[in-house]
């Protein structure tokens, strides 16, 4: 049971993030590099002004432009996408797909736990977005989240209506509190930008649970005969 | 052809009570990967996946 929880998560996990960052490396990362070179534009300006009183900082390790940043990156991919592969195998223990298709059916409830429900409070956003305190922000975000799979969990998995209605509750509740939002909208990068971005993002995120969501019911249904 | 193995599906030969432990365990692990990752405030963490936590919408700055 263990071997095919793992067998499942690191290879449908590689696959989709192989998959995610092939997407983020022709259509992506492309937007995020040219949003730097505003925030990188407005740095040099302010950093000019104190650089006579400038400290050598400690500066953490940082990936440099290039194949350390592609690496790094899909390094970062893989980590998320077997760990979303994990959770999802782990359910499949005990909601077995019967076909590689159900998958397909996962992969979009992770899509709208993980992605779609965030982003309605909190869109995908380019380096240099103006954004509320990022503790509150991530709170947020994972409470949603969390909300969202468990409702959709009620709806879809329990036949009760009292269940049901628990359910649209946890749904609407994140959105009735509201995500953190900053004191002033504020974007270095341009508007249509920003917006391309996260249309990139939601429509790459989708591909990437699609995926994940039908290659882990794949490699689960294929090894069940298999394996203990 | 020459298979002795029962009938019956390894899900359905396995205790709830294991299924359940087993399903925890991997939640709990596929959580943490994801935070380590996406949530981590470690700035070489955060640098490191940062184009991740951008294009998967997670909270970054």
């Amino acid at each position: 049971m263990y071997k095919r929880i793992a067998f499942t998560a690191g290879f449908a996990g590689l696959l989709a993030a192989l998959v995610l960052s092939l997407l983020q490396g022709l259509w992506i990362t492309p937007m995020i590099l040219e949003a730097e070179t505003y925030e990188s534009a407005v740095e040099a300006h302010t950093h000019t002004a104190d650089a006579l009183i400038h400290h050598h900082e400690e500066t953490a390790w940082a990936p440099d432009d290039g194949w350390q940043r592609t690496l790094s990156t899909l390094g970062g991919n893989l980590v998320v996408a077997v760990g979303f592969g994990l959770i999802l195998a782990g359910l499949f223990t005990l909601r077995a797909p019967s076909q590689a298709w159900q998958g397909l059916l996962w992969g979009a409830a992770g899509y709208l736990a993980f992605c779609m429900a965030p982003s309605l409070g909190l869109p995908p956003e380019l380096p240099g977005t103006a954004a509320a305190e990022l503790t509150a922000r991530q709170g947020w975000w994972v409470s949603t989240a969390a909300a969202t799979a468990c409702a959709l969990a009620l709806l879809f998995l329990t036949r009760q209506w009292a269940l049901r209605l628990v359910a649209l509750a946890l749904l609407a509740l994140p959105h009735i509190i509201g995500a953190p939002q900053p004191a002033g909208q504020a974007s270095l990068a341009p508007e249509s930008l920003q917006h391309h971005f996260q249309m990139a993002a939601l429509i790459s995120n989708a591909v990437f649970w699609i995926v994940l969501g039908w290659l882990s019911a794949w490699f689960y249904t294929r090894d069940i005969a298999e394996n203990t | 052809m020459n298979s002795q193995s029962l009938p019956t599906t390894s899900t359905a030969s396995i205790s709830l009570t294991q299924r359940l432990i087993a399903a925890s365990l991997a939640c709990l692990l596929g959580a943490g990967l994801v935070f380590l990752a996406g949530f981590s405030h470690i700035d070489a963490i955060h640098n490191g996946a940062h184009d991740t936590r951008h294009s998967e919408g997670f909270p970054c700055h």
